[in-house]
């Protein structure tokens, strides 16, 4: 990598030539690929807006960013980010990701994907990241359903709430995420809405700069299949109830941030601790110990 | 390009076919494993768990094989060499991998020391009943490349081949071994590091905005980037274009997924490897593959013995089939007898290839042992006839 080409690429730099009419995010988009997929009232590309701000705010170096993602209209969001992206199997994107960041420390990797993809079919590699703390940052887009297939319920949905999958309303027990990943070990635990976004931009950037398996929720609508079916209103509305229902309460009892269909919102930083080793950090010191001479790591040899 | 002399076990060893195929690996450049403990294969990861610290590596056991089989892809686009090692229940489990990884031109090994089947069938038995799910059990069009070792020794030496080929092509590469011959204790000689032959990963030299991660070079395979190079590239399961971005159209499938197909299918002959011996003038040829051509070496010379005309085509090559060298031989010769530990598989192979230019037999073996050598001979006996 030429110091020519790490200047073509630096955003930074990008932003400051950025005419006026330019959002200051864009440098962070593959904007040929705008339109994107997502429908009027989404809350995915509030959520992209925000973290395009914390990797600005971050004053991380964007080639060492690696996004990658699941299946389903969160897991697009890979393909939407100017980074090196990956758009993996469905549930799979924490075990990918896994690999990438022991090839390659130096990465800050980054999932992004959505609520049915890292809670469902890929929980157990969630709770097994959250056991290592290795140092990746999992953003979970929680719209309550599974979306990109047509409104089923999810392991999130609340009860008593209508889904494709459930005319007569949910009646299951749902998760409750941010207990999950405390009990399984993530040292960084947040939640948010799309219409806290001030608030997500900043507890993203935190995240960026965290050493250690980080978890952030986002709450989110998807006005098309699930407020709709469940007559809770438009985007907008959604965002007036996400406003009003909010309740901000940094370092509240993981316990009690179940969510219902109408209740309030338990939001804020839940957790965040220094004091269990990263994984990598951890086995570096173990080996070198073990082995009486530093252990020297180099899995990427190609 | 030489192999690293760090990791090389320069020498002359008596090894088991996995501990064998792990110093293959370590040779190889892989510093990375994922897996998941499975009977028979598990003493590979062990090994490499091991050996992994000397050398700087890292071996993770993930939480499944769908885990296993996807991290180590993830490790190769962060720049490693890697692989997975499994068996029958856990190849079932990667198979979505193996599509990925074909799909996204990953180039990475699967080892599968086969067990019998299906379902936790023989956990501790050989069977070779993975010869069609190597070549397709995942969902839609790809190729693999197979390859299928009959001794410790080979199972070091493809290991390399392994590898080598997953950079070449990249493509997934599978080793399919078997519990006997992973379990088989043999001289196995390493040979110094300089004489060992490693494939490096072929990185574009490209700027970052004229690289496109599948845009094909001569040979059909496109060059790689790794994350982090300043490239900000995009890699998806999903069908797509030259940049990597979806492109869900029935054009975009059929100019890709052609391609990753024939990338593998152009260059059948250079995938080849077989052993062949004494098929000139005979009237039968044993068409064989891993601990099952080494029954079928007694039963023939069982055969020569009585006087028959029988030769031995061993398949070291299992996909993309060696079709223009089983058709050569098919072509001079009465009968095919094709053994193998299952029941029925590669003999459909053979017989869809000799198309009615010779009589095509199968011995079959459901597996947990291996043939007696009579029961092959039997079948050349009748062949001959």
């Amino acid at each position: 990598m030429s110091d020519n080409l790490m200047l073509e690429n630096a955003a930074l730099q990008v932003e400051e030539a950025l005419p006026e009419s330019m959002n200051p995010v864009e440098p962070f988009l593959r904007s040929e690929r705008i339109p994107h997929i997502w429908c009027p009232g989404c809350g995915i590309g509030t959520t992209v807006n925000c973290f395009a701000r914390a990797v600005m705010d971050s004053k991380l170096d964007p080639n060492k960013i690696a996004v990658v993602s699941g299946i389903g209209c969160s897991g697009r969001v890979a393909g939407y980010v100017n980074l090196d992206s990956f758009h993996t199997t469905h549930g799979r994107a924490i075990p990918f990701a896994t690999g990438l960041k022991l090839a390659n420390p130096e990465l800050t990797v980054v999932v992004y994907s959505g609520d049915g993809d890292l809670a469902s079919i890929g929980g157990n590699h969630l709770i097994h990241a959250a056991r290592r703390n290795l140092d990746i940052k999992v953003i979970c887009v929680n719209n309550l359903i599974y979306a990109m297939t047509g409104g089923q319920s999810a392991a999130t949905t609340p009860e008593s709430c209508t889904t494709a999958t459930s005319p007569y309303g949910t009646f299951e027990p749902t998760l409750n995420l941010p207990h999950l990943l405390e009990a399984a070990g993530a040292t960084f635990i947040a939640r948010w809405t799309t219409y806290h976004v001030m608030q997500l931009a900043k507890t993203m950037k935190e995240a960026l700069l965290h050493k250690g398996f980080s978890f952030i929720e986002i709450i989110s609508p998807c006005p098309t299949l699930f407020q709709r079916r469940n007559q809770m209103g438009d985007g907008l509305e959604t965002m007036k109830f996400y406003k009003e229902h909010g309740k901000t309460k940094h370092g509240a009892d993981t316990a009690s941030l179940d969510m219902t269909k109408s209740g309030d919102i338990i939001i804020g930083k839940f957790v965040e601790k220094k004091d269990r080793p990263e994984y990598i950090d951890h086995m570096r010191e173990y080996y070198t110990q073990k082995l009486g001479r530093p252990f020297e790591y180099q899995v990427k040899t190609c | 390009m030489p192999a690293d002399p760090k990791a090389v076990l320069t020498g002359v060893h008596f090894l088991n076919g996995d501990v064998a195929c792990c110093e293959g690996a370590l040779a190889a450049g892989a510093r990375f494993a994922a897996g998941y403990p499975i009977t028979p294969s598990t003493e590979i990861v062990e090994r490499f768990a091991s050996r992994a610290p000397e050398v700087g590596g890292v071996f993770i056991q993930m939480e499944d094989e769908l885990a296993a089989s996807i991290a180590l892809q993830g490790a190769v686009w962060g720049g490693a060499k890697s692989f997975t090692v499994t068996s029958g229940p856990g190849f079932s489990l990667m198979m979505e991998h193996v599509g990925y990884a074909a799909m996204t031109e990953t180039p990475c090994v699967f080892v599968d020391v086969q067990r019998g089947g299906p379902s936790t069938g023989l956990p501790t038995l050989p069977a070779q009943g993975d010869m069609m799910q190597a070549r397709w059990g995942s969902h839609g069009d790809y190729e693999v490349i197979a390859l299928c070792p009959n001794s410790p020794q080979e199972c070091f030496d493809l290991t390399i081949k392994c590898f080598n080929w997953a950079e070449d092509y990249r493509n997934p590469v599978v080793l399919l071994m078997d519990e006997c011959v992973g379990h088989m204790t043999e001289k196995v000689v390493i040979p110094p590091a300089e004489q060992i032959d490693v494939t490096p990963r072929h990185l574009t030299d490209k700027r970052p905005g004229d690289y496109l991660p599948f845009k094909p070079c001569d040979n059909l395979v496109p060059e790689m980037a790794h994350a982090g190079d300043g490239y900000r590239f995009h890699i998806t399961g999903v069908t797509h274009d030259e940049r990597g971005y979806l492109a869900v159209t029935s054009q975009a499938q059929d100019k890709l997924v052609r391609r990753l197909c024939d990338k593998i299918r152009s260059a059948a002959d250079q995938l080849t490897l077989v052993e062949e011996e004494g098929t000139e003038d005979a009237d039968v040829v044993v068409v064989s593959y891993g601990i099952t051509s080494r029954v079928a070496e007694r039963a023939i010379r069982m055969a020569r013995e009585r006087g028959l005309k029988v030769g031995k085509l061993r398949l070291i090559t299992i996909w993309p089939f060696p079709e223009n060298r089983v058709r050569a031989v098919a072509r001079r010769v009465k009968t095919l007898v094709v053994p193998e530990l299952n029941l029925g598989q590669m003999v459909y192979e053979v017989e869809r290839v000799a198309g009615g230019l010779a009589r095509t037999v199968g011995v079959t073996h459901a597996g947990g042992g291996v043939h007696r050598p009579e029961d092959i001979l039997a079948a050349i006996v009748e062949g001959a006839q």
